[in-house]
C-alpha cells in the first residue's frame, strides 16, 4: 500500500545516476573531441590536444551530470575530475622522468659499470664506471649524516621537550630560516671556513660538512613533528610511576615516534644526496678511486653526471655514462625511501 | 605502608589564573576518599598536587603544604620524581605505552626506574596482574601489545603498572569516565580490594560511585567561572549523600543548583 503511494511521488531520497561506466565514458569522448580539434586546427603538440581533452571533460561532466542527477551531484563530480586532473598533471612529469632516464640509463647500466672507475678511461670515450662516485656519495653522505642526525634530532628533542621562552623561539626560527639555503650558499660557507680560513684542502669531509648544514633543517623539522605526535598521555603516565623526564623521552617518547624518525631522516639523506653545488665547490671530483674522505679530492654521483656531461664536449659515451649514473643515484634515494618506509611500518606501535 | 595525606592551606595556579584556593584536609591510610564536584572546580588539578604531576603542566605551581606521613612533598629538596614513587597514579583515558607488551608495561616501572633484580620480575608482574584482577585473561599473552586489550582490560592494565611499583597512594582520576558499566563495575570491586594496601584518591563526576566505593567523600565547588575551586566540605561519604551538612552539597548531589 505505501509502496504505490510513495512511487506516485517524485522519491525525495532518489534521484536520477549515471551509471558507473559513464566517467569512462566522458574521458574517452573528451580525448576524441580533443584530438578532432586539434586535427581540425593544425595543433601538432600532444600537450594542446591533452588540454583540450582535460577542458572538454571537466566541462562534458559537469554538463552531464547536471542534466541527469542534479547540481550538487554535478559540483561532486567536477570536484573530482578537477582532482584527478590535478593529480595526472603532476605525474605525468615525475613518470616521464623516470621513463626517460631509464630507456637512456639502462645502455651502459650493468655490473662493470657499478664496479670500475674512470681511471683509465678518458672522458670522450667508451667505457669506464661510477665505482668511485658510488664510494664518495656514501661516505660523504654517511658523514653528513653522522653529523646531522644526531645534532637535528637532539634540537628537535630540546624544542619539543624542553624548550620554551625566547631560546626555543630562535632556534625555531633560525631552523626555519636554514631551511631555506640555497645549497650553493651552503657550498660557499664551507669554502672560506673550512678550506679557505682554516686550510684545509678539498676533501669529501668538505663535501658532507656542507651535507650537514642542508639536511640539518630537515632533521629537526620532522622529528619535532613526530615528537609532537606522541600523546601527552604517555609522558604522564611514565612520570607519574616515577620516572625521571629523560628516561621517560628515551624510553617512552622516542620508541614511540622512532619510526616516523627513521622515516624523517631517510627523507633527509634522500634529499641531499642529489645535491651537486656543494660537491663541485668543496669535493672537486675526480676520476680515481680514494677511499679517504678526510683527504683529497673524490667524486660523487651527482657530480660524476655533472663532469661527464660538461667534459665530454658531446661524445655519446659520456652521455650514455651520466644518464646510467643518474639511474643508479635515482635508484639509490628510492631503495632508500622504500626502507624508510619499511623501517616505518615494522617500528609504528600495533594494534594486535 | 599506605601512607596519610594530610594537606593544609594549599593553593594550586596555572600562571597567573589561581585554579583552587586553600585547601586543607587530612586522608587517612587504607581509605577510600572520593572527590566530586562540577567539571572545572580544580579536583583534578587537586588531585594532581598530590603527587606533583601539577607542575608537570607549563606555568602549574603551588602553594601550601601536603605532607606524606610528616615529609613535607614540597619541601625544600625534595625530587618530585621520587614523590611520583610513593604517590601513584591512574589517569581518565587508559594510556598503555604502545611499544610495550602487556609483560612491559607493567614491569615499565621498575624497569625504567632501573631497581630491580631480574628474578623478581616474572613475581612482580604476576602479582601486580592479579592485584588488578587482569591476569586470568591476560596471562597466555604477556607478550602481545596492551594496546591490544579492550578499553576496561587496558584501565586494569595501567592500574597494575601503577601498583607494581608499590607506591604508598593511589590516585586515580576518573577513572571509569570512559569505560562500560561491566568494566567500571570491575573497577570499582578492584578498588575495594586495592584499599586494603594503599591510600586510594579517586576523582569521579558519577555520584553513585562515589557513594559505592568511597569511604570519605569531599564536594568542590567554584563560586563562578573564572574564580578558583574550593573545598566546600569532606566527611564521611554516608554523611554527605543522606545529610551534608552544606547547603551547596545537597544541592548538587540531588542535581538542583543554583
Amino acid at each position: 500500500m505505501s509502496t504505490t503511494l510513495t512511487s506516485k511521488h517524485r522519491s525525495t531520497l532518489r534521484g536520477g545516476h549515471l551509471p558507473k561506466w559513464s566517467p569512462l565514458a566522458i574521458i574517452a569522448g573528451s580525448v576524441a573531441a580533443g584530438l578532432g580539434i586539434s586535427a581540425a586546427a593544425g595543433l601538432h603538440s600532444s600537450i594542446q590536444w591533452a588540454l583540450i581533452a582535460a577542458v572538454v571533460f571537466v566541462v562534458a561532466t559537469y554538463g552531464i551530470a547536471a542534466k541527469v542527477e542534479g547540481r550538487r551531484q554535478a559540483k561532486d563530480r567536477i570536484a573530482t575530475s578537477l582532482i584527478w586532473v590535478a593529480f595526472l598533471l603532476a605525474v605525468i612529469p615525475l613518470a616521464s622522468l623516470v621513463w626517460e632516464t631509464v630507456k637512456r640509463g639502462v645502455k651502459v647500466f650493468d655490473v662493470y659499470f657499478l664496479t670500475h672507475s674512470m681511471g683509465v678511461v678518458a672522458d670522450t670515450e667508451p667505457g669506464g664506471g661510477i665505482y668511485h662516485a658510488i664510494i664518495g656519495t656514501l661516505e660523504q653522505v654517511g658523514l653528513a649524516s653522522l653529523i646531522a642526525v644526531p645534532i637535528g634530532v637532539l634540537t628537535a628533542i630540546y624544542l619539543v621537550e624542553y624548550g620554551k621562552g625566547k631560546l626555543a623561539k630562535a632556534i625555531t626560527f633560525f631552523v626555519d630560516v636554514m631551511t631555506g639555503i640555497p645549497s650553493i650558499v651552503a657550498g660557499l660557507f664551507i669554502l672560506s671556513f673550512w678550506i679557505l680560513i682554516l686550510d684545509m684542502g678539498y676533501s669529501g669531509f668538505a663535501g658532507s660538512l656542507a651535507l650537514s648544514i642542508l639536511m640539518m633543517p630537515v632533521v629537526v623539522r620532522s622529528t619535532e613533528e613526530m615528537l609532537k605526535l606522541v600523546p601527552n598521555e604517555l609522558r604522564e603516565a611514565s612520570l607519574a610511576l616515577g620516572v625521571p623526564k629523560w628516561r621517560t623521552i628515551l624510553k617512552v617518547v622516542l620508541p614511540t615516534s622512532i619510526g616516523g624518525i627513521t622515516t624523517g631522516v631517510m627523507l633527509a639523506v634522500a634529499r641531499i644526496t642529489g645535491e651537486t653545488a656543494p660537491m663541485l665547490l668543496l669535493v672537486w671530483g675526480t676520476n680515481f678511486i680514494n677511499n679517504n674522505p678526510f683527504e683529497g679530492p673524490q667524486a660523487s654521483l651527482p657530480l660524476y653526471i655533472y663532469q661527464q656531461y660538461a667534459n665530454s664536449s658531446g661524445a655519446n659515451a659520456a652521455y650514455d655514462r651520466a644518464w646510467a649514473a643518474a639511474l643508479a643515484l635515482i635508484a639509490f634515494v628510492m631503495i632508500l625511501n622504500l626502507v624508510a618506509r619499511g623501517i616505518a611500518r615494522w617500528k609504528a606501535p600495533s594494534q594486535h | 605502608m599506605a601512607k596519610r595525606i594530610d594537606v593544609s592551606g594549599l593553593s594550586a595556579y596555572y600562571g597567573s589564573h589561581k585554579a583552587i584556593d586553600d585547601i586543607s584536609m587530612t586522608i587517612e591510610p587504607r581509605t577510600v576518599t572520593a572527590f566530586i564536584g562540577p567539571s572545572g572546580c580544580g579536583k583534578s588539578t587537586f588531585l594532581r598536587t598530590l603527587n606533583r604531576m601539577h607542575e608537570v603542566t607549563p606555568g602549574g605551581r603551588v602553594e601550601g603544604k601536603v605532607l606524606l606521613d610528616d615529609e613535607d612533598l614540597y619541601g625544600a629538596g625534595v625530587d618530585p620524581v621520587s614523590v611520583r614513587r610513593e604517590v601513584g597514579m591512574v589517569f581518565q583515558r587508559p594510556n598503555p605505552f604502545p611499544t610495550m607488551s602487556i609483560f612491559d608495561n607493567v614491569a615499565a616501572g621498575l624497569r625504567l626506574n632501573g631497581n630491580y633484580r631480574k628474578n623478581e620480575l616474572n613475581d612482580i608482574v604476576e602479582k601486580s596482574l592479579k592485584g588488578a584482577n587482569l591476569w586470568n585473561e591476560v596471562k597466555d599473552r604477556l607478550n602481545k601489545p596492551g594496546s591490544g586489550l579492550s578499553g576496561g582490560q587496558q584501565q586494569r592494565l595501567c592500574i597494575a603498572r601503577a601498583i607494581a611499583v608499590e607506591p604508598k597512594v593511589l590516585l586515580m582520576d576518573e577513572p571509569c569516565s570512559a569505560l562500560d558499566p561491566i568494566s567500571t563495575l570491575a573497577i570499582e570491586d578492584l578498588i575495594g580490594e586495592l584499599k586494603e594496601r594503599f591510600t586510594i584518591v579517586i576523582v569521579t563526576h558519577n555520584m553513585q560511585q562515589a557513594a559505592r566505593v568511597s569511604d570519605r567523600t569531599a564536594f568542590f565547588n567554584l563560586a563562578a567561572v573564572g574564580q578558583p575551586g574550593k573545598l566546600i566540605e569532606i566527611d564521611d561519604t554516608e554523611r554527605i549523600f543522606s545529610n551534608p551538612s552544606v547547603q551547596a552539597t545537597e544541592d548538587y548531589i540531588s542535581g538542583r543548583f543554583g
